[in-house]
Protein backbone atom coordinates (compact mmCIF):
# COMPACT_ATOMS: atom_id res chain seq x y z
CA UNK A 1 0.00 0.00 0.00
CA UNK A 2 1.29 3.30 -0.98
CA UNK A 3 0.19 6.92 0.55
CA UNK A 4 0.27 9.28 -1.90
CA UNK A 5 0.65 12.97 -0.56
CA UNK A 6 -0.14 14.11 -4.52
CA UNK A 7 -3.73 12.70 -3.61
CA UNK A 8 -3.98 14.28 -0.14
CA UNK A 9 -3.38 17.57 -1.60
CA UNK A 10 -5.61 17.39 -3.84
CA UNK A 11 -8.60 16.18 -1.63
CA UNK A 12 -7.53 18.60 1.09
CA UNK A 13 -9.96 21.73 0.31
CA UNK A 14 -12.60 19.38 -0.18
CA UNK A 15 -12.10 17.97 3.16
CA UNK A 16 -11.64 21.27 4.56
CA UNK A 17 -14.78 22.66 3.26
CA UNK A 18 -16.67 19.02 5.14
CA UNK A 19 -14.65 20.68 8.22
CA UNK A 20 -16.77 23.58 8.33
CA UNK A 21 -19.87 21.39 8.24
CA UNK A 22 -18.40 19.46 11.09
CA UNK A 23 -17.49 22.58 13.09
CA UNK A 24 -21.13 24.37 12.39
CA UNK A 25 -22.73 21.12 13.64
CA UNK A 26 -20.75 20.61 16.61
CA UNK A 27 -21.54 24.60 17.39
CA UNK A 28 -24.68 24.13 16.75
CA UNK A 29 -25.57 21.39 18.28
CA UNK A 30 -23.57 22.09 21.57
CA UNK A 31 -26.08 25.45 21.98
CA UNK A 32 -28.82 23.64 21.90
CA UNK A 33 -28.02 21.21 23.74
CA UNK A 34 -26.80 23.49 26.65
CA UNK A 35 -30.44 24.77 26.38
CA UNK A 36 -31.92 21.35 26.49
CA UNK A 37 -29.84 20.57 29.28
CA UNK A 38 -31.00 23.80 31.19
CA UNK A 39 -34.47 23.28 30.15
CA UNK A 40 -34.16 19.66 31.53
CA UNK A 41 -32.67 20.48 34.99
CA UNK A 42 -35.30 22.77 35.62
CA UNK A 43 -38.04 20.26 34.81
CA UNK A 44 -36.61 18.08 37.30
CA UNK A 45 -36.20 20.52 40.07
CA UNK A 46 -39.90 21.68 39.50
CA UNK A 47 -42.61 21.68 42.14
CA UNK A 48 -45.13 19.51 39.76
CA UNK A 49 -43.95 15.99 40.62
CA UNK A 50 -45.52 14.86 36.97
CA UNK A 51 -43.12 17.70 35.71
CA UNK A 52 -40.71 16.28 37.53
CA UNK A 53 -41.16 12.53 36.23
CA UNK A 54 -41.51 13.71 32.66
CA UNK A 55 -38.00 15.63 32.49
CA UNK A 56 -36.24 12.47 34.43
CA UNK A 57 -38.09 9.95 32.07
CA UNK A 58 -36.90 12.14 29.18
CA UNK A 59 -33.34 12.42 30.05
CA UNK A 60 -32.69 8.37 30.82
CA UNK A 61 -34.94 7.89 27.42
CA UNK A 62 -32.18 10.28 25.54
CA UNK A 63 -29.51 8.57 27.48
CA UNK A 64 -30.24 5.26 27.05
CA UNK A 65 -30.90 4.75 23.48
CA UNK A 66 -28.25 5.37 20.29
CA UNK A 67 -27.73 8.61 19.14
CA UNK A 68 -27.54 6.97 15.19
CA UNK A 69 -31.68 5.91 16.13
CA UNK A 70 -32.61 9.29 17.45
CA UNK A 71 -30.99 10.74 14.46
CA UNK A 72 -33.14 8.60 12.10
CA UNK A 73 -35.75 8.83 14.17
CA UNK A 74 -36.19 12.54 13.46
CA UNK A 75 -35.30 11.84 10.06
CA UNK A 76 -37.45 9.21 8.99
CA UNK A 77 -40.26 9.30 11.26
CA UNK A 78 -40.93 12.75 12.26
CA UNK A 79 -42.17 13.61 8.18
CA UNK A 80 -44.91 11.25 8.99
CA UNK A 81 -46.25 13.58 11.61
CA UNK A 82 -45.97 16.36 9.08
CA UNK A 83 -42.52 17.69 10.21
CA UNK A 84 -40.10 18.22 7.92
CA UNK A 85 -36.40 19.35 8.73
CA UNK A 86 -33.66 19.36 6.50
CA UNK A 87 -30.38 16.98 7.18
CA UNK A 88 -28.07 19.32 8.84
CA UNK A 89 -31.16 20.76 11.73
CA UNK A 90 -32.28 16.87 12.06
CA UNK A 91 -28.39 16.11 12.69
CA UNK A 92 -27.91 19.04 15.32
CA UNK A 93 -31.27 18.73 16.66
CA UNK A 94 -30.44 14.80 17.44
CA UNK A 95 -27.16 16.18 18.53
CA UNK A 96 -28.63 18.51 20.57
CA UNK A 97 -31.08 16.56 22.24
CA UNK A 98 -28.86 13.37 22.64
CA UNK A 99 -25.75 15.81 24.81
CA UNK A 100 -28.70 18.01 26.42
CA UNK A 101 -29.30 14.95 28.28
CA UNK A 102 -25.53 15.05 29.54
CA UNK A 103 -26.08 18.24 29.94
CA UNK A 104 -28.54 18.33 32.12
CA UNK A 105 -26.50 15.76 34.60
CA UNK A 106 -23.65 18.25 34.65
CA UNK A 107 -25.61 20.95 35.72
CA UNK A 108 -27.65 19.18 37.99
CA UNK A 109 -24.27 18.33 39.87
CA UNK A 110 -23.39 21.73 39.66
CA UNK A 111 -26.63 22.89 41.24
CA UNK A 112 -26.46 20.56 44.00
CA UNK A 113 -22.41 21.53 44.52
CA UNK A 114 -24.02 25.34 45.75
CA UNK A 115 -24.61 24.69 49.96
CA UNK A 116 -27.69 24.79 51.21
CA UNK A 117 -26.95 27.73 53.26
CA UNK A 118 -26.56 29.74 50.03
CA UNK A 119 -30.20 29.14 49.26
CA UNK A 120 -31.33 30.08 53.18
CA UNK A 121 -29.39 33.37 52.74
CA UNK A 122 -30.86 33.87 49.29
CA UNK A 123 -34.65 33.10 51.01
CA UNK A 124 -33.46 35.47 54.54
CA UNK A 125 -32.82 37.94 52.07
CA UNK A 126 -35.99 37.79 50.42
CA UNK A 127 -35.14 36.99 46.82
CA UNK A 128 -37.19 35.77 44.52
CA UNK A 129 -36.44 32.00 43.38
CA UNK A 130 -35.61 33.31 39.81
CA UNK A 131 -32.86 36.35 40.92
CA UNK A 132 -32.16 33.29 43.73
CA UNK A 133 -30.72 31.68 40.66
CA UNK A 134 -29.52 34.17 38.21
CA UNK A 135 -27.12 35.95 41.27
CA UNK A 136 -26.40 33.54 43.67
CA UNK A 137 -26.84 30.18 42.66
CA UNK A 138 -25.94 29.86 38.61
CA UNK A 139 -22.70 32.06 39.42
CA UNK A 140 -21.46 29.37 41.76
CA UNK A 141 -22.89 26.44 40.05
CA UNK A 142 -21.60 27.11 36.22
CA UNK A 143 -17.89 27.27 36.82
CA UNK A 144 -17.10 24.04 38.34
CA UNK A 145 -18.71 22.27 35.50
CA UNK A 146 -17.32 24.15 32.54
CA UNK A 147 -15.17 21.08 32.18
CA UNK A 148 -17.83 18.71 31.69
CA UNK A 149 -19.23 20.75 29.50
CA UNK A 150 -16.04 20.94 27.84
CA UNK A 151 -16.06 17.05 27.60
CA UNK A 152 -20.01 17.19 25.87
CA UNK A 153 -18.31 19.48 23.70
CA UNK A 154 -15.47 17.12 22.65
CA UNK A 155 -17.61 14.27 21.99
CA UNK A 156 -20.39 15.60 20.33
CA UNK A 157 -17.49 16.65 18.01
CA UNK A 158 -16.72 12.87 17.55
CA UNK A 159 -20.06 12.17 17.04
CA UNK A 160 -20.30 14.71 14.08
CA UNK A 161 -19.52 11.79 11.88
CA UNK A 162 -23.15 10.17 12.84
CA UNK A 163 -24.95 12.81 10.80
CA UNK A 164 -23.44 11.38 7.90
CA UNK A 165 -26.38 8.50 8.12
CA UNK A 166 -28.82 11.07 6.75
CA UNK A 167 -26.67 12.59 4.24
CA UNK A 168 -25.24 16.00 6.25
CA UNK A 169 -22.11 16.83 4.20
CA UNK A 170 -19.58 16.61 6.88
CA UNK A 171 -16.10 15.53 7.11
CA UNK A 172 -16.56 11.72 7.74
CA UNK A 173 -19.62 11.91 4.73
CA UNK A 174 -17.42 13.65 2.11
CA UNK A 175 -13.92 11.32 3.16
CA UNK A 176 -15.80 7.91 2.44
CA UNK A 177 -17.35 9.45 -0.79
CA UNK A 178 -13.64 10.32 -1.95
CA UNK A 179 -12.70 7.30 -0.60
CA UNK A 180 -15.35 5.28 -2.92
CA UNK A 181 -15.43 7.26 -5.87
CA UNK A 182 -11.58 6.62 -6.52
CA UNK A 183 -10.85 3.27 -4.21
CA UNK A 184 -8.31 5.07 -2.51
CA UNK A 185 -9.77 5.13 1.67
CA UNK A 186 -6.52 5.87 2.97
CA UNK A 187 -5.58 9.68 1.87
CA UNK A 188 -9.28 10.73 2.90
CA UNK A 189 -9.80 8.93 6.31
CA UNK A 190 -6.27 9.80 7.17
CA UNK A 191 -6.42 13.32 6.93
CA UNK A 192 -10.03 13.17 8.37
CA UNK A 193 -8.74 11.29 11.48
CA UNK A 194 -5.96 14.57 11.60
CA UNK A 195 -8.21 17.07 11.38
CA UNK A 196 -10.39 15.48 14.24
CA UNK A 197 -7.46 15.06 16.29
CA UNK A 198 -6.48 18.87 15.54
CA UNK A 199 -9.49 20.06 16.38
CA UNK A 200 -10.33 18.37 20.04
CA UNK A 201 -7.05 19.48 20.92
CA UNK A 202 -7.21 23.22 19.85
CA UNK A 203 -10.91 22.28 21.90
CA UNK A 204 -8.69 22.05 25.07
CA UNK A 205 -6.79 24.87 25.58
CA UNK A 206 -9.80 26.89 25.10
CA UNK A 207 -12.17 25.07 27.53
CA UNK A 208 -8.85 25.65 29.86
CA UNK A 209 -9.36 29.66 29.09
CA UNK A 210 -13.21 29.40 29.57
CA UNK A 211 -12.57 27.74 32.86
CA UNK A 212 -9.93 30.27 33.82
CA UNK A 213 -11.87 33.06 32.98
CA UNK A 214 -15.25 32.00 34.74
CA UNK A 215 -13.46 31.77 38.22
CA UNK A 216 -11.79 34.67 39.60
CA UNK A 217 -8.45 33.80 41.86
CA UNK A 218 -9.98 35.52 45.01
CA UNK A 219 -12.99 32.88 44.99
CA UNK A 220 -10.35 30.11 44.97
CA UNK A 221 -10.27 28.15 48.03
CA UNK B 1 -49.14 47.03 72.45
CA UNK B 2 -49.28 43.87 69.97
CA UNK B 3 -46.49 42.03 70.00
CA UNK B 4 -43.57 41.90 67.37
CA UNK B 5 -43.30 38.21 67.04
CA UNK B 6 -46.01 35.87 68.34
CA UNK B 7 -45.87 31.91 68.36
CA UNK B 8 -49.77 31.00 69.60
CA UNK B 9 -49.99 26.44 70.22
CA UNK B 10 -47.28 25.65 67.37
CA UNK B 11 -46.55 22.51 67.57
CA UNK B 12 -43.54 21.10 64.84
CA UNK B 13 -42.28 18.01 64.23
CA UNK B 14 -39.33 16.44 61.78
CA UNK B 15 -40.36 13.28 61.23
CA UNK B 16 -41.69 11.31 64.75
CA UNK B 17 -39.68 14.02 66.83
CA UNK B 18 -41.62 16.62 68.36
CA UNK B 19 -39.73 19.55 68.34
CA UNK B 20 -42.23 22.14 69.76
CA UNK B 21 -45.81 20.75 71.00
CA UNK B 22 -48.36 23.74 71.49
CA UNK B 23 -45.60 26.57 71.80
CA UNK B 24 -46.59 29.63 73.04
CA UNK B 25 -43.79 32.64 72.89
CA UNK B 26 -44.14 36.41 72.63
CA UNK B 27 -41.24 39.24 72.04
CA UNK B 28 -42.22 42.78 72.12
CA UNK B 29 -41.38 45.74 69.47
CA UNK B 30 -37.80 46.08 70.15
CA UNK B 31 -37.42 43.73 72.82
CA UNK B 32 -33.84 41.64 72.59
CA UNK B 33 -34.22 38.53 73.57
CA UNK B 34 -32.20 35.63 74.28
CA UNK B 35 -32.53 31.98 73.86
CA UNK B 36 -30.50 29.30 75.53
CA UNK B 37 -30.92 25.52 75.93
CA UNK B 38 -29.22 22.55 74.77
CA UNK B 39 -29.01 21.70 71.09
CA UNK B 40 -32.43 20.02 70.06
CA UNK B 41 -34.32 22.03 72.10
CA UNK B 42 -36.37 23.59 69.08
CA UNK B 43 -34.26 27.39 69.95
CA UNK B 44 -33.07 27.53 66.10
CA UNK B 45 -36.18 25.68 64.77
CA UNK B 46 -38.17 28.84 66.06
CA UNK B 47 -35.89 31.43 64.09
CA UNK B 48 -35.91 28.79 61.18
CA UNK B 49 -39.50 28.82 61.13
CA UNK B 50 -39.64 33.00 61.63
CA UNK B 51 -37.23 32.80 58.51
CA UNK B 52 -39.98 30.56 56.56
CA UNK B 53 -36.96 28.35 56.47
CA UNK B 54 -39.04 25.87 58.18
CA UNK B 55 -43.08 25.48 58.18
CA UNK B 56 -45.01 24.69 60.83
CA UNK B 57 -47.39 21.65 61.68
CA UNK B 58 -50.13 23.47 63.71
CA UNK B 59 -51.16 26.91 65.31
CA UNK B 60 -50.19 30.19 64.43
CA UNK B 61 -46.92 32.00 64.10
CA UNK B 62 -47.67 35.96 63.72
CA UNK B 63 -44.90 38.96 63.08
CA UNK B 64 -45.95 42.37 63.36
CA UNK B 65 -49.69 41.81 63.43
CA UNK B 66 -50.07 39.45 60.06
CA UNK B 67 -49.72 35.85 60.79
CA UNK B 68 -47.02 34.00 58.71
CA UNK B 69 -47.98 30.32 59.31
CA UNK B 70 -51.77 29.60 60.20
CA UNK B 71 -52.14 25.93 60.35
CA UNK B 72 -55.68 24.31 61.85
CA UNK B 73 -56.45 20.48 61.46
CA UNK B 74 -53.23 20.03 59.39
CA UNK B 75 -54.21 22.73 56.81
CA UNK B 76 -53.17 26.43 56.03
CA UNK B 77 -56.38 28.04 57.38
CA UNK B 78 -54.82 31.67 55.38
CA UNK B 79 -53.17 30.54 52.19
CA UNK B 80 -49.49 30.99 51.81
CA UNK B 81 -48.78 32.34 48.57
CA UNK B 82 -45.24 33.50 47.38
CA UNK B 83 -46.66 36.80 47.61
CA UNK B 84 -47.22 36.46 51.31
CA UNK B 85 -44.02 34.97 51.92
CA UNK B 86 -42.00 37.81 50.22
CA UNK B 87 -44.23 39.84 52.29
CA UNK B 88 -43.63 38.53 55.12
CA UNK B 89 -40.05 37.66 54.81
CA UNK B 90 -39.04 41.91 54.12
CA UNK B 91 -39.51 42.12 57.76
CA UNK B 92 -36.95 39.34 58.69
CA UNK B 93 -33.20 39.50 58.93
CA UNK B 94 -31.52 36.23 59.28
CA UNK B 95 -27.62 36.31 60.63
CA UNK B 96 -26.58 32.21 60.07
CA UNK B 97 -24.09 30.52 62.10
CA UNK B 98 -21.96 29.68 59.38
CA UNK B 99 -22.32 32.97 57.35
CA UNK B 100 -23.33 32.15 54.27
CA UNK B 101 -21.64 34.90 52.66
CA UNK B 102 -21.82 34.56 48.98
CA UNK B 103 -18.39 34.02 47.78
CA UNK B 104 -18.29 34.84 44.00
CA UNK B 105 -18.89 38.62 45.69
CA UNK B 106 -17.00 41.09 47.64
CA UNK B 107 -18.32 42.56 50.98
CA UNK B 108 -19.64 45.41 48.96
CA UNK B 109 -21.35 43.13 46.97
CA UNK B 110 -22.51 40.76 49.24
CA UNK B 111 -24.52 43.74 50.93
CA UNK B 112 -25.49 45.57 48.07
CA UNK B 113 -26.95 43.13 45.67
CA UNK B 114 -30.21 42.04 47.29
CA UNK B 115 -31.18 45.93 47.95
CA UNK B 116 -30.29 46.17 44.16
CA UNK B 117 -32.10 43.45 42.50
CA UNK B 118 -34.43 42.49 45.45
CA UNK B 119 -35.45 46.35 46.71
CA UNK B 120 -34.31 47.66 42.80
CA UNK B 121 -32.52 50.28 44.33
CA UNK B 122 -30.17 52.19 42.17
CA UNK B 123 -26.56 50.50 41.95
CA UNK B 124 -24.93 53.95 42.92
CA UNK B 125 -27.67 53.45 46.34
CA UNK B 126 -27.08 50.62 46.68
CA UNK B 127 -23.73 50.53 47.11
CA UNK B 128 -23.98 53.70 49.17
CA UNK B 129 -25.84 51.84 51.47
CA UNK B 130 -23.44 48.94 51.78
CA UNK B 131 -20.39 51.13 52.40
CA UNK B 132 -22.13 52.85 54.92
CA UNK B 133 -23.66 49.80 56.83
CA UNK B 134 -19.80 48.09 56.02
CA UNK B 135 -18.29 51.21 57.79
CA UNK B 136 -20.69 50.95 60.75
CA UNK B 137 -19.09 47.39 61.10
CA UNK B 138 -15.63 48.61 61.06
CA UNK B 139 -15.40 46.89 57.26
CA UNK B 140 -14.32 50.31 56.03
CA UNK B 141 -11.33 48.98 54.76
CA UNK B 142 -12.36 45.90 53.43
CA UNK B 143 -15.19 46.99 51.26
CA UNK B 144 -13.41 45.00 47.79
CA UNK B 145 -12.20 41.98 49.63
CA UNK B 146 -14.07 38.33 48.80
CA UNK B 147 -15.20 36.63 51.99
CA UNK B 148 -12.58 33.72 51.29
CA UNK B 149 -9.92 36.36 52.11
CA UNK B 150 -11.69 37.70 55.49
CA UNK B 151 -11.73 36.21 59.01
CA UNK B 152 -14.98 34.29 60.39
CA UNK B 153 -15.32 37.57 62.32
CA UNK B 154 -14.91 40.10 59.52
CA UNK B 155 -17.25 37.62 57.68
CA UNK B 156 -19.90 37.94 60.15
CA UNK B 157 -20.05 41.55 60.38
CA UNK B 158 -20.44 41.65 56.22
CA UNK B 159 -23.65 39.16 57.12
CA UNK B 160 -25.04 41.34 59.97
CA UNK B 161 -24.51 44.30 57.31
CA UNK B 162 -25.84 42.42 54.70
CA UNK B 163 -29.00 41.65 56.90
CA UNK B 164 -29.33 44.96 58.20
CA UNK B 165 -29.27 46.48 54.23
CA UNK B 166 -32.79 45.06 54.08
CA UNK B 167 -34.25 47.46 56.80
CA UNK B 168 -35.80 44.13 58.82
CA UNK B 169 -37.90 44.79 61.69
CA UNK B 170 -37.09 41.42 63.40
CA UNK B 171 -33.30 40.13 63.36
CA UNK B 172 -32.96 36.97 63.79
CA UNK B 173 -29.36 35.67 65.37
CA UNK B 174 -28.74 31.91 64.81
CA UNK B 175 -25.27 30.75 67.01
CA UNK B 176 -23.10 33.54 65.44
CA UNK B 177 -20.48 33.07 67.19
CA UNK B 178 -20.75 29.41 67.73
CA UNK B 179 -18.45 28.85 64.65
CA UNK B 180 -15.94 31.45 65.63
CA UNK B 181 -12.00 31.33 67.35
CA UNK B 182 -13.04 32.85 71.01
CA UNK B 183 -10.57 36.08 70.33
CA UNK B 184 -13.39 36.55 67.48
CA UNK B 185 -15.99 36.60 69.93
CA UNK B 186 -15.72 40.05 70.83
CA UNK B 187 -15.52 42.40 67.46
CA UNK B 188 -19.09 40.85 66.42
CA UNK B 189 -20.66 40.68 70.12
CA UNK B 190 -19.33 44.86 69.81
CA UNK B 191 -21.69 45.10 66.66
CA UNK B 192 -24.57 43.46 67.52
CA UNK B 193 -24.28 45.58 70.97
CA UNK B 194 -24.35 48.36 68.88
CA UNK B 195 -27.38 47.28 67.04
CA UNK B 196 -29.15 46.73 70.08
CA UNK B 197 -29.38 50.48 70.80
CA UNK B 198 -32.14 50.87 68.02
CA UNK B 199 -34.72 50.78 70.31
CA UNK B 200 -37.36 49.76 67.35
CA UNK B 201 -35.62 46.43 66.15
CA UNK B 202 -36.55 43.38 68.06
CA UNK B 203 -33.37 41.03 68.18
CA UNK B 204 -33.91 37.32 68.63
CA UNK B 205 -30.50 35.30 69.59
CA UNK B 206 -29.49 31.80 69.98
CA UNK B 207 -26.21 31.07 71.39
CA UNK B 208 -24.43 28.79 73.62
CA UNK B 209 -22.29 32.07 74.89
CA UNK B 210 -23.53 33.59 78.55
CA UNK B 211 -21.29 36.44 77.76
CA UNK B 212 -23.53 37.07 74.72
CA UNK B 213 -26.80 36.83 76.97
CA UNK B 214 -25.74 39.06 79.24
CA UNK B 215 -24.22 41.78 77.12
CA UNK B 216 -27.91 41.84 74.69
CA UNK B 217 -30.44 40.29 76.50
CA UNK B 218 -33.57 41.83 78.01
CA UNK B 219 -34.73 39.01 78.48
CA UNK B 220 -33.27 35.76 78.84
CA UNK B 221 -35.41 32.06 77.88
CA UNK B 222 -34.49 28.76 78.76
CA UNK B 223 -35.25 25.98 76.40
CA UNK B 224 -35.73 22.19 76.97
CA UNK B 225 -37.64 19.54 74.97
CA UNK B 226 -39.72 22.41 72.94
CA UNK B 227 -40.56 24.78 76.00
CA UNK B 228 -39.36 27.62 78.26
CA UNK B 229 -38.35 26.28 81.42
CA UNK B 230 -37.74 29.02 82.56
CA UNK B 231 -37.63 32.78 82.08
CA UNK B 232 -36.74 36.42 83.07
CA UNK B 233 -33.68 38.94 82.68
CA UNK B 234 -30.00 37.92 82.35
CA UNK B 235 -28.91 38.50 86.08
CA UNK B 236 -31.99 36.42 87.42
CA UNK B 237 -32.00 33.48 84.68
CA UNK B 238 -28.20 33.08 84.02
CA UNK B 239 -26.49 33.94 87.63
CA UNK B 240 -29.60 32.85 90.07
CA UNK B 241 -31.94 30.35 88.17
CA UNK B 242 -34.62 28.47 90.45
CA UNK B 243 -35.17 25.40 88.18
CA UNK B 244 -33.13 22.41 88.48
CA UNK B 245 -32.80 22.09 84.67
CA UNK B 246 -31.42 25.27 83.83
CA UNK B 247 -28.56 25.41 86.67
CA UNK B 248 -27.19 21.76 85.65
CA UNK B 249 -27.54 23.50 82.04
CA UNK B 250 -25.35 26.74 82.85
CA UNK B 251 -22.97 24.36 85.41
CA UNK B 252 -22.33 22.53 82.23
CA UNK B 253 -21.88 25.41 79.87
CA UNK B 254 -19.32 26.93 82.46
CA UNK B 255 -17.57 24.18 82.05
CA UNK B 256 -16.77 24.19 78.40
Amino acid sequence: MEFSFDLLWEILPQLLRATVVTIEATLAGFAISLIVGLVMVSGMRARQRWLRFLSRFAMEFLRATPLLVQVYFLFFVLPGFGITLSPFLTGVTALGLHYGAYAAEAYRAGLESVPRGQWEAAVSLNYSRLAAYRHIVLPQALPPIVPSLGNIAISMLKDTPILAAVTVTELMFVANEIGSERFQYTEPVTAAALIYLVLSLAAAPLINFIDRRLRPEETRA
Amino acid sequence: MMPMVRFENVTKRFGATVVLDAFDFEAARGEKVVLIGPSGSGKSTLLRMLMTLERIDAGMVMIDGEALWYVRDGADVEPVTQAHLHHMRAKVGMVFQHFNLFPHMTALQNVANAPRHVLGKPKAEAEALAEMLLRKVGLGDKLSSYPARLSGGQQQRVAIARAMAMEPKVMLFDEVTSALDPELVGEVLDVMRALSVERDLTMLIVTHQMGVARALADRVCFFEKGAIVEQGPPEQVIDDPVHARTQSFLRAVRLT
